[in-house]
């Protein structure tokens, strides 16, 4: 188990470096520069400000800068914000933008399992239909359509919940049922399907024949082997939630890493673009691993590691 | 050897455990009513082994798993009959009150072991918590319970093996571990729905012989469906012949083996290859079963048999006891039919 944990933490590491190394190029190859709307400047000025942030340097140096930045995990300022450090932007929004995409995870697997669970026990009757026509609904409607509507409806029309920005418990519904109803579809067609053909396994047959509850065949027996699709789901599900909250956080005004992410492209701010990119796909890196292990817990069959004896 | 089939035989008594009655199972699909099982009918003694045999689709599975109260309803129906256990009528029994018997006085052991366990539990789990839930006892007692059950069906090191997963256990170990989960509550009937079937040979053996011995050891009664007639020969005391969803003919396993009356049953017997007979080709019974959607009013059995008569093809034959364990349902033991020659006989 160690041995595999570690192999998979080298992995990781390779991972990022190289997307670290392509949001380089890639950031250097897109034309202009992070001073190019500033009209009042000088060349003196920018000569002086380039030669702060190093961009004089030869494009090889400045990658050597880059990566030590991520070795150390210092980015600099920023420079739109001078005032402020990318680490400084990543510490406030990042923890608002977690806590959406974890609200909006949760409530999608419970929401989803419940409702996929649920619907594949009374299949083809009217919970299954209601379910199932919910979840094509909530597939086919983009969240942000979903998350103007609900603004529109419910804060705006009738007054119960604020539009927008994210101060209390009460703020977070609206973006998080708009996030959340897309995944939510989702896992619960995944777990239905595959909750159908579990219950006609033999060993949930055999769970019938030793007269245990119907409670326990479905919890003990039956979700367990059901809940393999929707883990593996689980972690390119987490990129695509996570991605999302850059739309809702717009939308709702919410003070997350979306809106960093998003202008400092469009500003050509450098460091940040570096930072909040390097720091996502190590989050994201960090998660498919966790759904790995998890996966490991779920299903015994499947091997993290070798052991003696085993073929 | 000798003295083992004595002790066997002596133990089955006249207590009936089961009684079958007039049993008719269908299933509702979009095609129509399927009659999957058009009035079965038989007893079952206790410490006997009566074994079903029949082609797929006539009917086997579903009457063990009628009894075992596994028929989904929907899609599935009683329509008609009783089966009483000990007494009691199990089609009368509310689901909760069936849970009660389901697994501690009736169990049932899977064709296939591959597909019996759950490949995401432990074999201790899935050993002790039948005998958790129903007999109310604790985790130690339990597990101690579950170490004698898999040294009875003869798994080494039960202590270790009880933290393994399904994956970890060869087909066969598999069996023996369905079969200790199915004694382990002290059934008194037992129904194995092909248990060999999907097992090698050589495996199939050593699963028949644990037939027997806990057979001897427990004194419990044993459907057994199967369409291998090595393994009835083997272990069965009374065999039942089923066709399209009824029994055809049911005797003593000499009474069937020696002296087989139904057309079918005897077709059964000589399709079954033969090493003592060198270039013989099989002789498989032509023709397919019954369409069950609309079952033929007469003998279903009558297109596909040499002997058929007019009177075949409209009335399902009265049944016949040639003995008192002999009973066929067939035209050819009217007296009016006429007497079939000798040299078609199996013997």
């Amino acid at each position: 188990m160690a041995k595999y944990i570690i192999k998979r933490f080298l992995m990781m590491i390779a991972t990022i470096l190289i997307i670290a190394t392509l949001t380089f190029a890639l950031m250097h190859t897109i034309p202009g520069s992070p001073f190019d709307d500033e009209r009042t400047s000088n060349p003196t000025i920018q000569a002086n400000l380039e030669k702060f942030y190093k961009l004089d340097e030869p494009m090889h140096i400045q990658y050597l800068y880059y990566l030590k930045s991520i070795v150390t995990f210092d980015f600099g300022p920023s420079i739109k914000k001078p005032n402020e450090s990318v680490n400084e932007l990543l510490a406030r929004g990042f923890p608002i933008s977690f806590e959406l995409g974890m609200v909006t995870i949760l409530v999608a697997l419970l929401s989803g399992v419940t409702l996929g669970t649920f619907a594949a026990l009374r299949h083809n009757g009217i919970i299954d239909y209601t379910a199932m026509t919910f979840a094509v609904v909530g597939i086919s409607v983009p969240n942000f359509v979903l998350a103007t509507l609900l603004i529109q409806q419910i804060a705006v029309n009738l007054e119960w919940l604020p539009p927008a920005t994210w101060s209390s418990p009460l703020h977070m519904i609206l973006p998080t049922l708009a996030l959340a109803t897309g995944p939510t579809a989702i896992i619960a067609r995944l777990t239905r399907s595959s909750m159908l053909e579990v219950l006609t396994q033999d060993y949930i047959k055999m769970a019938r024949a030793k007269g245990l509850s119907p409670v326990r065949i479905v919890v003990r027996h039956a979700l367990r082997n059901a809940l393999m699709p929707v883990v593996t789901i689980m972690g390119t599900m987490l990129a695509g939630i996570l991605t999302g909250t850059f739309v809702i956080e717009r939308i709702f005004a919410i003070p997350g890493m979306g809106k960093y992410f998003v202008e400092s492209i469009n500003n050509r701010d450098y460091p940040v673009i570096m930072g909040s990119t390097v720091f996502y796909s190590a989050f994201l890196v960090f998660m498919l691993f966790l759904v790995d292990i998890v996966y490991g817990f779920l299903d015994p069959r499947i091997k993290l590691h070798r052991k003696e004896g085993d073929a | 050897m000798n003295e083992r089939k004595k002790k066997e035989k002596k133990m089955i008594s006249d207590e009936k455990v089961l009684q079958v009655n007039n049993l008719q199972v269908s299933f509702r699909t979009y095609g129509g009513e399927v009659e999957a099982v058009r009035g079965v009918d038989f007893d079952l003694y206790k410490g006997e082994t009566l074994a079903i045999v029949g082609e797929s689709g006539c009917g086997k599975s579903v009457t063990s798993n009628a009894i075992m109260g596994l028929i989904p309803q929907p899609p599935g129906i009683i329509k008609n009959g009783h089966i009483l256990f000990k007494g009691k009528d199990l089609t009368k029994l509310t689901k909760g009150e069936l849970r009660k018997i389901q697994g501690v006085d009736i169990s049932m052991i899977f064709q296939d072991p591959m597909t019996a366990l759950n490949p995401t539990l432990t074999i201790g789990e899935q050993l002790t918590e039948g005998l958790r839930t129903h007999k109310k006892i604790g985790k130690q007692e339990a597990k101690k319970r579950a170490i004698d059950m898999l040294k009875l069906v003869g798994i080494p090191n039960p202590e270790e093996r009880l933290k393994q997963f399904p994956h970890q256990f060869s087909g066969g170990m598999r069996q023996r571990i369905v079969i200790a989960i199915a004694l382990i509550c002290d059934p008194e009937l037992l129904i194995a729905d092909e248990p060999t079937t999907a097992l090698d040979v050589t495996i199939q053996a050593q699963i028949l012989e644990l037939f027997e011995e806990i057979q001897r050891k427990k004194k419990i009664s044993i459907i057994l469906i199967t369409h291998d007639l090595g393994v009835v020969a083997k272990i069965a005391d009374r065999i039942a012949v089923m066709y399209a969803g009824k029994i055809v003919e049911i005797g003593n396993k000499r009474e069937i083996f020696y002296t087989p009356e139904h057309p079918y049953t005897r077709g059964l017997l000589n399709s079954v290859p033969r090493l003592d007979l060198e270039d013989e080709e099989l002789q498989p019974i032509e023709g397919t079963p019954p369409d069950l959607f609309s079952p033929p009013k007469g003998c279903p059995f009558t297109a596909r048999c040499d002997y058929a008569m007019e009177v075949c093809d409209h009335v399902y034959p009265f049944t016949n006891k040639l003995s008192e364990a002999h009973r066929v349902d067939c035209w050819l033991q009217d007296e009016r039919a006429k007497v079939i020659k000798n040299s078609d006989r199996v013997g």
